[in-house]
């Protein structure tokens, strides 16, 4: 897939740090504002999705690769998943095991700030690895103009 | 609102599900999928509406007591975000098989997609 | 047991997980085939405890509250229950995939990408363990999914023609299938509030009309939209178009698993759950069943008769024999609505669920013979095959133990179930379904003297004269199914007490005996 021109190219390398700050934000207040791992990541996904397209495909293939999306992914579901299973052991599954806050504070809500970190690093790596899986096999598959 | 913004929901699942059995182009059964997830959710977060009601979200000016008389249900909405992720999974995963269906077929039409017979 | 029943869900999910992490690690290839078996393993060891530790008290249910919230703090909880039917649901999920993983390490020798494999093979017995420990409706529909996507990438995972076209076409009904049962959980939970199962079985009672269940029609189309979109995950006709193309096409320990525990535990159990825990017996809902349950016997019978291709053949078996299982449920439940005796209700129920668990044990194990012949000729045409006897002793021989366990022939375990579920219709006062059941085993014994005779038995052909037996884990796995079978269909009375009884207990008891379970009245 080729790229897009110079200007395109300078703008969506400045807005995608944006994007992404954007996306970690909804993250990280997720216990605050609506949001939380899900829609951040979905959100930093497509700062990746905007550089893919105005670079096109081939400088990105040099600097990235599927398989660590797929270790990133591996690392934000297994970190899920000890916190469920740390609260198993300190009582039931999934039990809150940090002390909540006052609302409205950034460190309250016990262990939904870890479980929206890592269910956004999740979310993020694997929607960037779907879509990385995507366009290079389509570009390998759909006939050549 | 009552009855016919339901009766509405229930139409676009009958839309979808039928962009899903009739279409013959793989691209538009996606489609109908797509549409019939739209459409469950739509239907789910209808059923938490209340008439009247605020966002269900804590803060200064509506502290939880103000939340529980007041707010929509704010329950369908978690059914809800779980329902799109399982969406955008199937959606993915159906894209995938499209590519490799026309890798392999050459055509994206499911009436010469049919070697399995009997 | 509070440590142990989530731990059930967490470890297949972690160590799917795991193998995608560290089969990117260099030099550890051989990992995600270790750690996929001990995951199955330690699940199976933890459901054999979880039973055995649950016989001192057969009748007793536990609930497990995510988070600890146990509704002293409101109304809102996330709850999995562990009694008797789950139990049961537990051995039997976590028995076959020992046996399919056994067999998947020697298999799959053949396919790249095999941490991929072992990854979505870990998830779908995972999410099928939360199935049948879910005690919450949107719970058990989140399970129900995961496992269905696993299941669709795993039936297209040689990529080739057929098994792309048919995957694809099972993803598309099995999307159907599951929004209509969204669509009947969420009518569910705009008349009754909840998402508990138990506390919907009481909400739902609380709406009960004149005739004892509640005849609304919302709560209706609910039952409507559930069964439906259940019938067409547990492959009932007329819903059934799926199950011959996909089952075939997948890799065998996938059909194994899928024709063995997939549309048990994400159908048949599922249906049961939710008419006798949710909805509660009612003649309309039993008759629904006993009416599918019978099409699905006769159809898929009459139309594996005429097949040549081992595994379509199988396919169109696992209909007919699903067909017997929600029969024997379905007459269960009309026995139990019209308040009939409970001993025939617990009669039509044990030969139900007894069933279940054979038919687990030996479909699964003639998919994975007929997954190590086609590993070793190439085809699974019958007309191509002949004189394996000679060539292949372990996998004719377990070939044989299967074969003679549908056909329904003593004493093997598919005798025993087949005989309950006859007598148990005689009984319930359904003499011509009994009838029709007898005549479909019949057709079932003469469907597997055709695949005896020209797979097994004759001369060699030109595919099957230089083959051999198989890698020793392929045979383990076809060998630790085939023991099953012969010691099911021996030791009855020990499987009936410990196994069946409670697991038909669980259901019988109902909507009240949930709400008794959930803690008081809501």
């Amino acid at each position: 897939m080729k790229g897009m021109s110079p200007i395109v190219k300078n703008t969506a390398s400045v807005v995608t740090a944006f994007v992404m700050m954007y996306g970690i934000y909804v993250t990280v207040t997720g216990h605050i504002t609506p949001g939380g791992g899900f829609a951040g990541g979905v959100i930093i996904m497509a700062g990746v999705v905007l550089l893919v397209l105005s670079y096109g495909g081939d400088p990105i293939r040099e600097v990235t690769a599927e398989g660590e999306c797929h270790v990133l992914e591996g690392l934000g579901a297994m970190a899920f998943l000890l916190v469920a299973v740390i609260g198993l052991f300190g009582g039931a599954f999934f039990a809150n095991w940090l002390g909540t806050g006052r609302p409205m504070e950034l460190l309250s809500g016990g262990t939904i700030l870890i479980s929206n970190l890592a269910i956004g690093l999740k979310v993020a790596a694997g929607l960037t690895g779907i879509f990385l899986a995507l366009v290079l096999a389509i570009r390998a598959a759909m006939p050549k103009e | 609102m009552g009855v016919a913004i339901y009766v509405l929901a229930f139409a676009f699942l009958l839309l979808g599900i039928y962009a899903l059995v009739a279409k013959k182009n793989v691209v538009r059964i996606i489609l109908g999928i797509a549409i019939v997830e739209y459409a469950v959710n739509l239907l789910l977060v209808l059923v938490g509406y209340r008439q009247g009601g605020i966002a269900p979200i804590v803060t200064r000016e509506h502290p939880p007591a103000d939340l529980v008389a007041r707010a929509v249900d704010p329950l369908p909405q978690a059914m809800v975000l779980t329902s799109i992720v399982i969406g955008l999974g199937v959606t993915a995963l159906a894209v995938a098989m499209a590519t490799r269906l026309y890798e392999k077929y050459g055509t994206f039409d499911m009436n010469d997609i049919r070697d399995l017979r009997g | 047991m509070n440590v142990m029943v989530p731990l059930l869900v967490g470890i297949p999910l972690g160590a799917a997980f795991l193998v995608v992490i560290l089969a990117h690690v260099k030099g550890l290839s051989g990992l995600p085939r270790v750690l996929s078996v001990l995951a199955v393993a330690a699940c199976l060891a933890i459901g054999i405890v979880l039973m055995a530790g649950a016989c001192g008290d057969p009748h007793q249910t536990h609930t497990i509250f995510a988070g600890g919230w146990d509704g002293t703090n409101g109304p809102i909880g996330v709850a999995m229950v562990y009694d008797g039917l789950s139990g049961m649901m537990i051995i039997v999920i976590n028995m076959v995939a020992l046996a399919a993983i056994c067999f998947a390490v020697a298999y799959m020798k053949r396919f790249t990408s095999r941490w991929l494999f072992h990854a979505l093979f870990l998830l779908m017995t995972g999410a099928m363990n939360g199935v049948v420990l879910a005690g919450d409706l949107f719970n058990m529909y989140v399970f129900i999914e995961v496992a269905a996507i696993s299941s669709y990438g795993l039936v297209a995972f040689g990529c080739e023609k057929a098994e792309l076209e048919a995957a694809f076409r099972y993803l598309v009904l099995g999307v159907i299938a599951s929004t209509f049962i969204l669509v009947g959980v969420t009518i569910l939970y705009a008349l009754t509030g909840q998402l508990n199962m138990a506390k919907v079985a009481s909400g739902i009672a609380g709406l009960a009309g004149p005739a004892g269940w509640s005849a609304r029609p919302a709560v209706l189309l609910a039952a409507a939209c559930l069964l439906g979109g259940l019938a067409l995950k547990a492959a009932m006709v007329p819903f059934h178009s799926w199950l011959p193309d996909a089952h075939p096409s997948a890799p065998a320990p996938i059909s194994a698993m899928l024709s063995g525990v997939l549309i048990k535990a994400a159908g048949a159990y599922a249906l049961a759950r939710i008419v006798f825990n949710v909805l509660g017996a009612s003649p309309s809902y039993a008759n629904v069943l006993i009416v599918m349950g019978t099409l699905s016997m006769l159809i898929g019978v009459f139309l594996a008769v005429g097949q040549w291709d081992f595994k379509r053949l199988l396919a169109y078996h696992s209909i007919s024999q699903m067909g017997y299982v929600v029969l024997a449920i379905g007459a269960g439940a009309a026995v139990a609505a019209r308040g009939g005796s409970d001993a025939i209700a617990g009669l039509c129920l044990l030969g139900g669920l007894f069933h279940m668990f054979n038919h687990a044990a030996f479909k699964s194990l003639l998919f994975l013979t007929s997954g190590s012949v086609e590993h070793a000729t190439g085809t699974r045409h019958l007309k191509d095959l002949g004189g394996l006897a000679k060539r292949m002793p372990v996998t004719s021989f377990c070939c044989r133990v299967g074969a003679l366990s549908i056909a329904g022939v003593p004493p093997f375990n598919g005798f025993v179930s087949k005989l309950i579920i006859i007598i148990a219709l005689v009984m319930a006062g359904y003499p011509i379904l009994a009838a029709l059941a007898v005549l479909v085993a019949l057709m079932t014994l003469l469907s597997f003297i055709k695949v005896q005779r020209y797979a097994l038995e004759g001369d060699t052909s030109p595919q099957t004269a230089s083959v051999r037996e198989s890698a020793w884990p392929m045979g383990l796995g076809m060998v630790a199914l085939a023991v099953v079978c012969i010691v099911a269909g021996v030791a009855v009375w020990p499987l009936k007490q410990f196994l069946f009884d409670p697991a038909g207990e669980a259901l019988l008891r109902g909507a009240l005996g949930a709400v008794r379970a959930a803690g008081g009245a809501p």
